[in-house]
């Protein structure tokens, strides 16, 4: 290891802003992130995920503020960071005529491995995304799961102490999306730590940290289980309850009638609200239309799509005033 | 040069997985060679001609076999009254109009100066001016004749031959150098190479990096350590050598299809032919630091491929072109090649003959692979 000791963080933000002429993507973000960590990286479309992660690449240039990747300046030592970082960007973006051997042969070769170091290295990869049955065939007829572990593949052939990943699950079905999490769970057994972008929640919880902008800014970051406890997530003279009551969309408007529900939201069969310690349980079991014994009532923590929607409907309203 | 190896065999790789590159590259232009080098013939002979004869006698009917017998008339149908006559030429079904006026026998009979009509159409000017020149040729050739005769009759001439015929005071003799036969081939096809080398050159280049950049691989392989250098010259090099190849190709086609031998150093020519071909590879890559996407890199191609066709000499003369447009053909690279071209096959022009546009050569190069190599970054912007 050159550079920083094993406690100093891996990826570090500073204050980092890019901007596209007069449209600001990326606006002031602050984080860091610690070694072996899985960051997860969410906010809506648009919002400057991609953004972030093609500065901490080194392939845009930040407009302002600062960034670095394992102790290297993304402005200065861009290629300092790209031979240490792997990368899988959000579109498939491998050579689609080219077979998948053809493809970890070339990225083997792009970062200087030696040839018995491409055939070794080819080898663990195969075992570890299973893709060595496909070696001969053309990377454009794999399915959309395949080509994202041969993505993945590609991007480990060196390996990279840092893997970047936008949206890596986006589009692919329940399975492989299970499984490309059990191949990042085992790479960050291994001491990698990688940057993730998501849409999916369930994703996010799964991360050992998350981070969270909203149009181009990072409203939260930190632990799962810190990001729920927030304060201003649950107020303290608030609490939140999940309603299991019959045809719950129709009482979801009902609910939100009543003075002092703050939020409601509709989860499944159930309802999921935040109400004031004013409200009590009976007068939610009267608004909601329902016979008292069909209706059940109890506490719950946020969820982590709690802790952002009712974040980021703060800071619209914060912007908006 | 950080990955040169690996984007070099890469490129061959994209090639031996689409060979329909390599049929475009070296097959089209062949065909493309064959075709204008045929097609374009400035040679124009056998110009439709109508004929309106008033007169109708001997010398009228002479007159009109004097213009058939210059083969650059061909009476293509007589009339018998003006609006037929009219007609003819508006309809285009005719570009020339011959009226012999009904006296005309009787005038040149008396001695008196006798009048022929000839409408021809302007609608084509390079028609219209051989037409013109034609026309104005054959009177004067019919009167000289006329002259003469009676120059023999009275024993009287303005100038005689050794061995004392009578004969024209002066005699200008012009004899043709380099293309004795005027073949239009031996002045266009040498021009085609450089228009041809170009076209695919630029195409194949711009192309290359443009479809990285649209398919998101070029992305991928900004966010790897490969060098600049080794990215741009692993580029260019396979194009660089289709390049090269189809310039021999096409060499062999206008020697051995066109008869058009090359007169000066082959050497001399082929390392002017790699000169040429590195400007024609900057262009490339220029275009592929401004298009996004391959439709734009289609219309900027296509934006400096015009001028080349146009303003360099290819077609029109740059001597007749107005002098604004006269000076921007200096910015053209092709302008210097075709040159230097038409100099070493036709001419044997050697290397110091063609300094000038060597130098110019050298400059564009130099200038437009600076430009573009600067243009070229390892960053998304």
């Amino acid at each position: 290891m050159t550079g920083p000791g094993a406690d100093a963080p891996v990826i570090e933000a500073d204050h980092l802003t890019r901007r596209f002429g007069h449209v600001v993507a990326v606006h002031e973000v602050s984080f860091t992130v610690p070694r072996a960590a899985i960051y997860g990286f969410l906010g809506p479309n648009g919002s400057g995920k991609s953004t972030v992660i093609r500065v901490l690449c080194g392939v845009l240039r930040p407009s302002g503020g600062r960034g670095a990747v394992l102790g290297h300046d993304v402005e200065r030592e861009a290629e300092a960071i790209k031979r240490r970082i792997g990368y899988m960007s959000q579109k498939f973006s491998l050579y689609a005529d080219l077979s998948v051997e053809e493809n970890l042969d070339f990225y083997g070769r792009i970062y200087g491995l030696s040839r018995a170091r491409v055939r070794q290295r080819k080898k663990e990869l195969f075992d570890l995304t299973g893709i060595g049955p496909f070696a001969p065939r053309l990377a454009r007829q794999l399915s959309g799961g395949w080509k994202q572990r041969l993505a993945l593949a590609c991007a480990l052939i060196h390996e990279p102490d840092v893997l970047f990943l936008d949206e890596p699950t986006a589009g692919i079905d329940p399975v492989a999306r299970r499984e490309l999490w059990d191949l990042l769970f085992a790479l960050s057994g291994r001491g990698v730590t990688l940057f993730v972008t998501t849409h999916y929640m369930d994703e996010a919880e799964r991360c050992t940290h998350v981070g969270y902008i909203y149009l181009s800014r990072l409203i939260v970051h930190g632990r799962p289980a810190d990001l729920k406890q927030l304060e201003n997530v649950t107020p303290a003279e608030t609490r939140r309850l999940e309603i299991i009551c019959p045809q719950p969309a129709v009482t979801l408007p009902r609910l939100r009638a009543v003075t002092g529900v703050r939020d409601a939201t509709l989860f499944g069969e159930a309802v999921h609200v935040l109400v004031d310690h004013t409200v009590d349980d009976a007068a939610l079991v009267a608004a909601s239309g329902h016979a008292p014994v069909t209706v059940a009532l109890r506490p719950i923590a946020p969820s982590l799509e709690d802790v952002f929607v009712t974040l980021s409907r703060q800071e619209a309203r914060r912007r908006a005033s | 040069m950080n990955g040169l190896w690996a984007i070099l065999l890469k490129e061959f790789a994209h090639i031996r997985r689409e060979p329909i590159t390599l049929f475009f590259a070296f097959f089209v232009p062949v065909l493309q060679l064959t075709i204008f080098g045929y097609a374009i013939n400035t040679t124009i002979d056998d110009i439709r001609t109508v004929v309106y004869d008033l007169d109708g006698r001997e010398a009228g009917r002479e007159l009109v076999a004097a213009f058939e017998n210059s083969r650059k008339f061909k009476v293509v149908g007589r009339v018998h009254d003006q609006g037929s006559f009219d007609y003819a030429l508006a309809s285009g079904r005719a570009k020339v109009g011959i009226k012999i006026p009904p006296d005309y026998s009787d005038r040149l009979l008396r001695g008196q100066q006798a009048t022929v009509q000839v409408l021809i159409d302007g609608s084509d000017s390079q028609v219209a001016t051989t037409a013109m020149n034609g026309a104005a040729l054959l009177g004067l050739m019919q009167s000289l004749g006329r002259g003469r005769a009676l120059a023999e009759s009275v024993q009287l001439a303005a100038a005689r031959d050794p061995a004392g015929r009578p004969a024209l005071p002066i005699e200008v003799r012009p004899r043709l150098l380099y293309n004795p036969d005027l073949k239009s081939a031996h002045f266009f096809v040498p021009g085609l190479i450089g228009i041809i080398m170009q076209l695919v050159t630029l195409f194949l280049t711009s192309f290359a990096i443009v479809r990285e950049r649209e398919l998101g691989t070029l992305e991928q392989l900004f966010v790897t350590p490969v060098g600049r250098a080794g990215l741009l010259i692993g580029k260019l090099i396979p194009y660089a050598i289709i390049g090269f190849v189809e310039t021999l190709i096409v060499l062999v086609v206008m020697v051995f299809i066109f008869g058009v031998p090359i007169r000066g150093e082959l050497v001399l020519l082929l390392g002017l032919c790699l000169l040429f071909l590195f400007t024609a590879l900057g262009l490339g890559l220029l275009v592929s630091t401004l298009a996004k996407t391959q439709l734009q890199a289609i219309q900027f191609a296509f934006l400096i491929m015009m001028p080349s066709i146009l303003l360099s000499g290819f077609v029109f003369p740059r001597e007749a072109m107005p002098a604004p447009i006269y000076w921007i053909s200096f910015a053209i690279p092709v302008t210097y090649f075709l040159e230097i071209l038409r100099g070493i096959i036709l001419r044997a022009a050697t290397l110091p003959d063609l300094l000038p546009h060597v130098m110019g050569l050298a400059v564009c190069c130099t200038a437009i692979l600076t430009l573009s190599i600067a243009r070229f970054r390892k960053q998304l912007d």
